[in-house]
C-alpha cells in the first residue's frame, strides 16, 4: 500500500451506525457488520476519499497524544486491511 | 439487556406469491393455502418494534417481494430508522425505474438468485422464463451502486457448472457470490433424492470455490454453503433458535426461522396480536430451544454445544420427527443413519435423469 498517495474511502454498500445498546458504532454490510471501537469508528469515519493513510496517521496521532505515532500507524492500516479484505474500501488501487 | 439474545436481523418474509417454481423454495409446503399478507401499517410497526429490539439489519424476502406495492413505503421507513436494508429478489418484476425509486428511498443492498448459467436450464429450474431478465437486473444494481450479492441455491443437477457460476459473478461486478447448496427442508426435502449431490461433485465444488476465494479476496466475497448432509457436524442453525434472527412471515407470525411452525407443538404469536418485543422475549415457542437445558445427549456435554446450539430443529423433526433431538447432520447424532442413507442414494442414482417435483400453487401435489 503506497501510503502517502491512497485516500481510502469506505465503499457506499458499508454504513456505519451508531448503536444505542452497547454504546459503539457498527459497519454494516450485506448480511452482517463489524462492531467498532472507539479507534476503529474514528479511523471509518475519515475513510471518506480526501485523506491519505498518512493524513489520517497524523490527524489521529493528534487526538490520541497517548498513543505513539507508529502505534497509531499500526491501529490505521491493520483496520484498513481488515475493511480491504472484506472489500469495504474504494481508492486502495 | 442480555446481548446472549439480541436480534440483529429482521427477515421479512413479505409475501408468499412468486413468478418461480423452484423445486427447493423455501417456502412451506402448504403455502397455496394460508391466509391473507399482513398490511403496510402493520410491517411498519413491526419494523419499529424490531428497531427497538435491537435489529439493525432488515432482509426484504418472500415468496417474491417485488409483488408488493408497498415496497417502496417500506424501504423508507426502514431507512429513517438506520437499517441496513437488503432486498432478495428474483428480479424478474424489477424494471430499471422500480430499482431507481427503491435506491432513492434508502435501499442498500439487493440479492439476485441465479439457478443456472444457461439459460435453458435456468428457465427449466426456475420453472419460468427467467435468465435473461436476472442478468438486466443485476446490471442495473450495480450501475445504480447498490450492493449486488448473486445467490446460487446449489444441487446435482447445476452444481456442476461452478467455474461458470464464479466467472458470471466476476462479469456481472458482484459484491458477493453465496454458492449455497440447498438445505433440505421443505420442498427440497420432498425433492431431495433429485438434488442432493454425490460426496465427489461436492468436494470437487468446494476446491474450486475455495480457489475464487482467495484470488477474489478484497473484490468479491465468495461464500460456499456446504449441505449438512456432507458435514460432520451441524451447522449453528440461524446462529441459535432465537438468539440472531427474527422472522416475520407473510400472515404476520413471529418465527425463530420461516419452518419452525412446521414444527407441531410448538407455539408462536402473530404480530397483530402482541408487541414483538413481548414475543421475542416471553413467547413459548422462541424459548423452547434457547439456553442448554433443552439439549439431547450427546449435545449436553458435547464441547461443541456452544457453538451449534445442536443443530437445526427443523431437520431433527422433519428427518427424525423429534425436534428435540440432535440434529441428524451431526455425526454423533442418534439418527445419523437417515443422512448416511441419503447419501448412499446420492452415490447410487449418479448420472440419472434429474426429476422434480414442482411446487405449484395449489400446494403440495404435482405428480
Amino acid at each position: 500500500m503506497a501510503l502517502t498517495t491512497v485516500r481510502p474511502r469506505l465503499s457506499p454498500k458499508a454504513r456505519l451506525r451508531f448503536d444505542r445498546r452497547t454504546g459503539r458504532h457498527l459497519l454494516l454490510y450485506p448480511e452482517t457488520g463489524l462492531e467498532l471501537n472507539h479507534t476503529a469508528t474514528a479511523i471509518a469515519r475519515l475513510c471518506t476519499g480526501e485523506w491519505t493513510v498518512d493524513d489520517m496517521v497524523e490527524q489521529l496521532a493528534q487526538a490520541y497524544d497517548d498513543v505513539s505515532p507508529d502505534e497509531v500507524r499500526r491501529e490505521v492500516c491493520g483496520f484498513l486491511d481488515v475493511l480491504s479484505d472484506r472489500g469495504l474500501l474504494q481508492g486502495m488501487a | 439487556m442480555n446481548n446472549e439474545f439480541r436480534p440483529y436481523t429482521l427477515i421479512a418474509e413479505l409475501t408468499y406469491r412468486c413468478p418461480l417454481r423452484c423445486p427447493y423454495c423455501s417456502n412451506p409446503l402448504d403455502f397455496a393455502e394460508h391466509g391473507n399478507e399482513i398490511d403496510t401499517d402493520t410491517w411498519l410497526r413491526v419494523f419499529h418494534e424490531a428497531e427497538e429490539l435491537g435489529v439493525v439489519q432488515l432482509n426484504l424476502t418472500g415468496g417474491e417481494p417485488l409483488l408488493r406495492n408497498d415496497l417502496e413505503l417500506l424501504v423508507e421507513e426502514a431507512r429513517k430508522l438506520d437499517l441496513y436494508t437488503n432486498l432478495i429478489t428474483s428480479g424478474i418484476t424489477l424494471t430499471f425505474d422500480r430499482l431507481s425509486r427503491l435506491r432513492a428511498v434508502g435501499l442498500d443492498s439487493v440479492q439476485i438468485s441465479i439457478q443456472s448459467t444457461r439459460p435453458s436450464v435456468s428457465n427449466r429450474i426456475a420453472g419460468a422464463p427467467s435468465f435473461h431478465r436476472k442478468l438486466d437486473a443485476m446490471r442495473w444494481i450495480t450501475s445504480l451502486d447498490l450492493a449486488l450479492t448473486m445467490n446460487v441455491v446449489l444441487h446435482r443437477e447445476n452444481i456442476s457448472e461452478i467455474n461458470e457460476f464464479i466467472a458470471l459473478a466476476e462479469r456481472m461486478s458482484a459484491d458477493r457470490l453465496e454458492l449455497a447448496n440447498a438445505q433440505y427442508l421443505g420442498w427440497a426435502l420432498q425433492n431431495r433424492a433429485a438434488l442432493l449431490p454425490t460426496r465427489e461433485q461436492i468436494e470437487r465444488a468446494r476446491t474450486v470455490a475455495a480457489e475464487a476465494k482467495a484470488r477474489l479476496r478484497g473484490s468479491m466475497e465468495v461464500l460456499f454453503v456446504t449441505p449438512d448432509y456432507y458435514t460432520e457436524y451441524p451447522k449453528s442453525c440461524m446462529e441459535g433458535w432465537g438468539r440472531r434472527f427474527i422472522v416475520v412471515n407473510p400472515e404476520g407470525l413471529a418465527l425463530p426461522c420461516h419452518l419452525a411452525h412446521t414444527i407441531p407443538g410448538l407455539r408462536f404469536e402473530h404480530v397483530t396480536q402482541r408487541r414483538l418485543g413481548d414475543i421475542w422475549h416471553h413467547s413459548a415457542g422462541f424459548n423452547r430451544f434457547r439456553g442448554e437445558d433443552w439439549l439431547p445427549d450427546p449435545c449436553r456435554t458435547c464441547e461443541r454445544r456452544a457453538g451449534d446450539f445442536g443443530g437445526c430443529r427443523c431437520q431433527a423433526f422433519h428427518v427424525i420427527g423429534d425436534a428435540g433431538m440432535t440434529d441428524p447432520a451431526c455425526s454423533l447424532a442418534p439418527g445419523h443413519d437417515f443422512i448416511e442413507s441419503a447419501r448412499a442414494h446420492a452415490d447410487r442414482t449418479t448420472g440419472f435423469p434429474v426429476l422434480f417435483e414442482y411446487r405449484t400453487g395449489r400446494g403440495r401435489s404435482a405428480r
